[in-house]
């Protein structure tokens, strides 16, 4: 392998010139003249992770101290006392036991927890419940491009953060950095590399004949370059997918690598899965509480590979929407609606419960069925990338979150 | 039947509609392609997978449970010697065989046995546990299948339609074991036959009963939903109505999920107790069913046990909604992410006065030229480019060269991440990452094929013929070695694109 990878670095002609060539690809004809100010000298980062499935947020960030909680949840319900105890938080919300790292993170001031949260999306498909958090839109189905990929055309070209792309992480990228600004796309290896001169010719020949694969090709070339500077190189052949506990890991450290690096993106997103848990969910033990280590280590290992720049991080954690508030038939969930979100990193100002609780009353839940949303999450996530990358509210309500511009972005999230 | 006269358009049929070509495929068959695929259609079948692994659901379910019972005397066994063999250790000087391996695990039967007595007859070394080895035989004879097709038109509507009806192999060992069988027994038969029928089937098999949990789905006024307090499992109901047939935009509420749960209570799959018929086949259980009429979508449904569940699946199979959305979906697969509309509109209408003829639609895809004459815009799915890959290079069906590639490719079979399937469209699979790691994958079909092919310039021609481009042509002629110009060819736009 070792050869093989100082080939590849060898082989790609230069850097710049394939930075040149992809920005001649995406001809910044038209650079909107939006107000834009200037975040400071912060380099900042922003990481968003999708949990595919419809996390369960009661179960991940308990209400214990609500009197309807243990009623609601029957034998899945999370205790504050006992061998396998939630984390306290605020003395009335509680972490699943399953997240030590987070619970240590949240004590330090590095992680505030978004309750009662949803997009605008009020249907329970997770496809489309996918499709409004990643698109940005007000409802599914509107657009190819995803938020993350426009607030990074909506920045002037030759910012750090608009030169070095968007990093989808994954085999098929996420649609919230699909879209007209250059994505970079990386996954886990799992064989072995094609030799740099066979990549050279096919480059070649999509450049004559195919301009979509050319397009592809080119910014497979530069992550590639960028992994193996941040000498991400080491064999990680094996291990599980993006909804096993060491898989999360894989990606996150990967994820961290090209992030990190001085001429790595600045964005990035990364998908995990399973979170539909229909039956036999579990409580402090059993399925979602696995998912829910695997996720903790995850945040463990974003925090420690992005150490130099962690300071400078923001990791958002978001699901397409919730479960119903009652445990079902099968001692699992179906879909709901309200539910929560992670913020988390060196550059948040953190330690904070983000919620207004609607309560778990019948009359007080949505469709007397699911937790209430009462914090619409593109207004935090508005909040977080407007106060990390100096965007305005115009821009956002524009450009990235078209028609939110009632939506105000929540403000003092990242400190 | 006209067919294109453009030499170029009538070569890109066994590859929009087929698995692509393979060397020394005679020309006027391929020429002919649209005429031998609604050849297929006319004869109505389609082929079944030579030697599968089992006969069917129910065999499975028997074997799976029997496997199930003795992993688990077994490991009660090693608990027991463990325990056993502590208490001696603790007892008596050190044995040295067990110092040296230690970690050994102690067979139950024959802890003691000297080295050159068999124990027993056991499985080959490496010889999977009963779900993988079934999952695994499942895909050698499908693949198999579709290397052998003589256009494949029929074997990628199984592919579409398995994945439209998908369950995954991956949720449990019933699943894994399962996959197979379920595309067998629910898909390949009705491929030409009714929606309704497929619909039916699909639903109703132990695979997709167990996939999306409405085995487990308890009435809350049937006699068991009021004796053990269980109840509704919603979550296959809601995919029937938004992923099998109406469509996320077909018109139903929250309620009509939930009565749909309710009138599909009972339909589950015989346990390991065998009370209701054979362990592992479906079965209705009354005792789990909801009592009484149900409305859904404005129509109320009174019909008793499971015909209650027949009868709004055919009225769903039927509906104008659930026609727009497989047209749609039909269309997208097989000639543009982006189809013509008017293409979706005649395959929709075609749908609707046939009531769901699934040969009718298929033979109104073939024949329209807007299908036939469209650039070749789709990349194949990482499936569709192994195949293809397969048949050009001549190669066999050997289960590590499947699983392995597909698995990295991110479409490895029977394992969508959830409930609606592999994506289909480019921007799914003409991604950097999935290009590059198309590219890992053929470099090492060109290393592994280079042996057997003669000159890859001329296997260039018999497979792309009239597609390939100058620029392929000469990129593949001016390769560094044989293998590299296959994968070149593999990996050209002409090769990619169908």
């Amino acid at each position: 392998m070792a050869d093989l990878d100082d080939d590849c670095e060898a082989m790609t002609p230069s850097r710049r010139a394939v930075l040149g060539a992809a920005g001649a690809l995406f001809a910044w004809s038209f650079v909107p003249k939006f107000a834009y100010a200037a975040a400071g000298s912060r380099d900042p980062r922003f990481l968003l992770v999708v949990l595919r499935g419809a996390l369960d947020g009661l179960s991940a960030v308990p209400p214990i101290g609500d009197p309807d909680y243990a009623g609601l949840r029957e034998g899945i319900a999370l205790t504050k006392d006992g061998p396998d105890a939630a984390l306290p938080l605020d003395g009335f919300f509680y972490l699943h036991p399953a997240m030590p790292n987070l619970a240590r993170l949240y004590a330090s001031g590095q992680a505030s927890i978004v309750h009662a949260a949803a997009t605008g999306y009020r249907e329970r498909s997770h496809f489309d419940g996918q499709d409004v958090l990643e698109s940005g839109q007000v409802g599914p189905g509107r657009t190819d491009s995803g938020w993350l990929n426009r607030l990074i055309a909506s920045l002037p070209p030759g910012e750090t953060v608009s030169r070095h792309g968007v990093l989808g992480v994954g085999v098929v990228p996420p649609l919230v950095v699909r879209g007209p600004a250059p994505i970079l796309g990386w996954s886990p290896p799992r064989m072995a590399r094609a030799g740099p001169d066979l990549m050279q010719r096919l480059s070649d020949l999509y450049g004559q004949r195919d301009p979509g694969l050319a397009r592809a090709l080119t910014q497979a070339i530069e992550t590639e370059a960028i992994a193996l500077r941040s000498s991400m190189n080491g064999d990680t052949r094996g291990g599980g997918g993006p909804d096993s506990t060491e898989g999360m890991k894989r990606i996150a450290e990967g994820a961290a690598g090209l992030v990190g690096a001085d001429d790595g993106p600045r964005i990035a997103a990364l998908a995990f899965e399973g979170w539909d848990t229909h039956a036999n969910e579990g409580g402090a033990k059993g399925r979602l509480a696995q998912l829910l280590g695997g996720l903790d280590g995850a945040l463990a290992a974003f925090e420690q590979g992005l150490k130099p720049v962690w300071k400078d991080t923001v990791v958002m954690v978001v699901t397409e929407f919730g479960r119903t508030a009652k445990v079902n038939g099968t001692v699992g969930t179906d879909h709901g609606t309200g539910t929560i979100a992670f913020l988390v990193g060196g550059a948040v100002k953190g330690g904070r419960m983000v919620v207004d609780w609607p309560g778990l009353k019948p009359e007080q839940l949505y469709e007397k069925r699911d937790l209430k949303p009462t914090t619409d999450i593109r207004g935090v996530a508005k909040g977080v990338v407007s106060e990390l990358f100096g965007l305005s509210g115009p821009v956002l309500a524009e450009r990235v979150f078209p028609g939110t511009g009632a939506l105000a972005p929540m403000r003092g999230l990242v400190g | 039947m006209a067919t294109p006269d453009d030499s170029r358009t009538s070569g890109i049929g066994l590859q929009r509609f087929g698995l692509g070509a393979r060397p020394g495929q005679p020309r006027d068959q391929r020429d002919a392609a649209r005429e031998s695929m609604l050849a297929e259609v006319a004869r109505g079948v389609v082929a079944q997978p030579l030697n599968p692994p089992f006969s069917g659901a129910a065999e499975i379910g028997g074997a799976l449970f029997a496997f199930e019972d003795k992993e688990r005397m077994e490991r009660e066994a090693r608990r027991v010697a463990g325990q056993a063999q502590a208490m001696q250790v603790a007892a008596a000087p050190p044995n040295p065989q067990a110092a040296q391996n230690p970690q050994a695990p102690v067979a139950p039967q024959a802890p003691a046995a000297p080295q050159n007595q068999m124990a027993q007859p056991a499985k080959p070394p490496n010889e999977p546990p009963l779900p993988f080895k079934t999952y695994r035989d499942e895909v050698v004879a499908r693949v198999q299948l579709a290397l052998e097709a003589e256009s494949g038109f029929a074997e990628r509507l199984v592919q579409f339609w398995s994945n439209h009806f998908c369950i995954a192999a991956t949720k449990s060992n019933i699943g894994r074991s399962m996959a197979g069988a379920y595309e067998r027994e629910a898909i390949r038969p009705h491929v030409f036959g009714r929606f309704e029928e497929m619909l039916v089937a699909a639903e109703s098999h132990p695979a997709m009963l167990d996939f999306l949990d409405n085995r487990l789905s308890v009435g809350p006024g049937s006699p068991a939903g009021k004796r053990r307090g269980r109840g509704l499992n919603e979550n296959q109901a809601r995919e029937i109505l938004e992923l099998h047939t109406l469509g996320v935009h077909g018109g139903y509420s929250q309620a009509d999920v939930t009565n749909l749960a309710r009138i599909i209570t009972g339909w589950t799959m015989v346990g390991r107790e065998a009370v209701l018929g054979f362990p592992g086949s479906f079965a209705f259980n009354i005792g789990l069913h909801e009592p009484g009429t149900q409305p859904l979508l404005g129509k109320d449904y009174a019909q008793p046990g499971k015909a209650q569940g027949l009868a709004a699946l055919t009225d769903l199979a039927h509906h104008p909604a659930t026609a727009d959305f497989i047209a749609l979906k039909l269309a997208r697969h097989f000639v543009a992410d982006e189809p013509p509309p008017t293409l979706v509109a005649s395959l929709s209408e075609v749908f609707r006065r046939t009531q769901g003829d699934l040969a009718a639609v298929s033979r109104a895809l073939l024949e329209s030229n807007a299908a036939w004459n469209a650039e070749p815009s789709k990349i194949r799915s990482p499936q569709e480019f192994l195949i293809a890959s397969y048949r050009a290079l001549s190669r066999k069906a050997d289960p590590g060269q499947i699983l392995g590639p597909l698995g990295v490719m991110g479409q490895p079979f029977w394992q969508p991440s959830g409930p609606n399937g592999y994506p289909d469209t480019n921007a799914a699979w003409a991604s950097a990452e999935g290009i590059k790691t198309r590219i890992d994958v053929a470099a090492g079909w060109g290393r592994q094929a280079a042996g057997s092919v003669p000159d890859p310039r001329a296997l260039t021609e018999d497979i792309l013929g009239p597609l390939a481009s100058p620029e392929t042509r000469q990129t593949v002629a001016r390769a560094e070695s044989k293998p590299q110009a296959l994968a070149l060819m593999l990996m050209s736009p002409e090769f990619q694109r169908r």
